[in-house]
């Protein structure tokens, strides 16, 4: 039965589900629900999380039914290393500069495709690099230095 | 003539230097990347959008706008040429399109896409200017029940319609509510699901949700596919239909237009729908129905005037009423929001020259485009052999400096990455993310209304049903949950989008 479960894709989504509704319901009751009269800030939230709840419960008893496998294949690199270049981006921009943060960016993110060719990702490097900063920097004139401290 | 006046007025906005520029520049780019698979109008508006924080609302909209429709011109260029459609709305079109091109005429086929395209893209800037204006004013007497109601019927709708499991769609416009709820409650100033991080009190970016999922969670998904996409061209042969073509066509343009347009308005129709939709009735009327599948003309005219006719019609609850019909429509209100405009009727009498010059571009770029691809379409089929690996970085570092200059603070680009893992999970799950934009942009507007309805009920919930406008909404979002969950309709319904 587990392993049945491990892969039913309606399962997971309803799970998924429940499990934000329930986050959101947790986190609502700091707020106050007031009444349908005064609504307060809590009562949207309280609400929605109880439907998606709802939804959820609704959508988990679907999988059990149909036992759905989940089919799409996913890459491991690319989940892994796609945000992981956003993030690196996003340290460098303020500790580094724009160009260091750029470098990484591209470098990281081609190594998540398929082939990784050393030299075409140096040139396209440096073309997006002095692309995206003759756009973004001299042409819309935004405040990013190119390299800190200097 | 009122009409006249007004249309004068918005090709006044239109032809000024500056917006023709921002046309040109949307039309090409949205020709680029209907050519190109991979990338879609919703990854790169949302990309985009940033950029067209400096520029004035209407030139930013025309942009958009422009990236929108040209995107389906490119797909059909590329669906007829080499068989591979770079948008799902013309993929009906690779059907007799392509057979045409095996045969030396893929000049005709985008001569009569491109001809079919542009009479479907001028009747409807004709309805626009003059069905908008009349639903504008009848909407405007609307008070907080009624916009409620709207609200709760547009998304029902649009989750409904849409490809793929309703309920789920049903329950990823309320996640995208709740993720409206996020930042300072505008009654209370309390801070919601902050989490005492200061970059969260204004709410999650809208931009920041649209990249992650659409551009960052669209190249995992592409880079998790193993198939290789091989490109075979074909030459194109004359560029100018014969007589009998034109003859041929007529009757198909004009029939996709009304299919196109009449599905445009509905929420969550995909131009999909409204081409295959199209395809069938030309089967259906054609004397020898065997030539289609073998290049037959009507086959390309028809559906094509209806995807373009879809795309435009789409506008029209926007703009007059504040209501996405699809997740490009979000994007567009988005962008309304980011540049300070409150999406509603009340656009058209507050912002004139944004909402008539935005109407008057749609058909200058239109314009544009048949002339502008006719003549480029060997550089279109050349940018085909651009590998996905160079695009992919790219798309990226647009992604990565879009996000980061809406706010100049990288928790943005945090939780673009986030969003992106997420938005991967919820595709392995069968969740669309589309409807999860469509409730999160409507999310505050919604609570707000509900707010305000209930304060002016004395916090009587009937007040939705004993307002007859409100009422009406509410019948009508009733009646098509209750169509829609017979189980007869489902199963044909899946036929439709399948």
């Amino acid at each position: 039965m587990k392993l049945v479960l491990l892969k039913n894709k309606d399962f997971w989504a309803g799970m998924m589900l429940v499990g934000i509704g329930a986050a959101a319901m947790f986190i609502a009751r700091d707020y106050r629900f007031g009444s349908a009269l005064r609504m307060g800030p809590g009562f949207f939230p309280a609400i929605l999380s109880g439907i998606l709840i709802a939804f959820g419960v609704c959508i988990m008893a679907v999988g059990l039914r149909s036992g759905e496998k989940i089919q799409d294949r996913l890459s491991l690199r690319a989940l892994v290393l796609l945000p992981l270049s956003l993030l690196l981006f996003g340290i460098l921009m303020e500790r580094a500069g724009f160009i260091p943060a750029m470098v990484v960016l591209v470098f990281v993110s081609a190594a998540a495709g398929r082939e990784f060719r050393f030299v075409e990702v140096l040139l396209l490097t440096v073309t997006l690099t002095v692309a995206s900063a003759a756009l973004f920097i001299w042409g819309l004139g935004l405040p990013y230095p190119l390299i800190k401290g200097f | 003539m009122e009409l006249f006046h007004n249309l004068f007025l918005g090709f006044g906005v239109a032809l000024s230097l500056q917006n023709l520029l921002y046309c040109f520049i949307g039309v090409f780019v949205g020709t680029l990347i209907g050519v190109l698979p991979g990338i879609g109008p919703m990854a790169t508006i949302a990309m985009l959008l940033p950029l067209t924080y400096n520029v004035p609302p209407v030139a930013a909209l025309i942009m958009l706008a422009g990236i929108y429709y040209g995107a389906q011109y490119g797909g059909s260029t590329t669906s007829i040429l080499v068989n591979l459609p770079g948008e799902t709305s013309s993929v009906i079109t690779c059907i007799d399109g392509y057979q045409m091109a095996r045969q030396g005429r893929a000049g005709a086929a985008l001569a009569i896409a491109a001809i079919g395209s542009f009479f479907a893209g001028t009747v409807c800037t004709l309805v626009i200017a003059l069905f908008g204006p009349p639903i504008a004013e009848v909407a405007l007497k609307f008070g907080s029940p009624e916009y409620f109601s709207l609200m709760l019927m547009g998304l029902v709708t649009a989750a409904v319609l849409a490809q793929g499991d309703m309920l789920k769609s049903l329950a990823m416009v309320v996640l995208g509510l709740l993720l409206g709820v996020v930042g300072s409650d505008v009654d209370s100033g309390i801070k919601r699901v902050c989490f005492d991080v200061f970059e969260l009190a204004d709410g999650i970016g809208f931009v920041v949700i649209a990249v992650g999922v659409f551009a960052v969670g669209e190249i995992i998904s592409n880079l998790s596919d193993p198939e290789e996409r091989v490109v075979f061209t074909s030459r194109v042969g004359s560029l100018y239909p014969t007589l009998q073509d034109m003859k041929e066509s007529i009757g198909p343009i004009i029939r996709g237009t009304v299919l196109g347009g009449f599905f445009g308005v509905l929420p969550g129709t995909g131009p999909s729908i409204a081409s295959f939709g199209s395809y069938m009735v030309e089967k259906k009327m054609a004397k020898d129905p065997t030539r289609f599948g073998h290049g037959a003309i009507e086959g390309v005219a028809g559906p094509e005037a209806a995807n373009n006719a879809d795309a435009q019609c789409k506008f029209i609850p926007m703009l007059t009423l504040g209501i996405p019909a699809s997740g490009t429509m979000a994007l567009m209100l988005g962008a309304l929001m980011i540049h300070g405009i409150t999406p509603g009727p009340t656009v058209m009498t507050q912002q004139p020259a944004l909402f008539w010059g935005l109407i008057a571009s749609m058909w200058i770029g239109n314009l544009m485009l048949v002339v502008l691809n006719l003549p480029l379409v060997g550089l279109w089929v050349s940018l085909l052999k651009v590998p996905y690996r160079l695009l992919f970085p790219a798309i990226m570092v647009f992604s990565a400096i879009g996000i980061y200059s809406s706010n100049n603070v990288s928790f943005d680009v945090y939780l673009a990455a986030l969003f992106g893992v997420l938005g991967i999970a919820w595709r392995m799950l069968g969740c669309s993310p589309v409807p999860l934009l469509l409730g999160f942009v409507l999310g505050p507007m919604m609570e707000e209304n509900l707010r305000r309805a209930l304060q002016v009920s004395n916090g009587d919930p009937m007040v939705f049903l004993t307002r007859p406008i409100s009422l009406a909404f509410i019948i009508v979002t009733v009646l098509i949950l209750i169509v829609m969950v017979l189980p007869a309709v489902r199963n044909r319904r899946g036929d439709i989008t399948g």
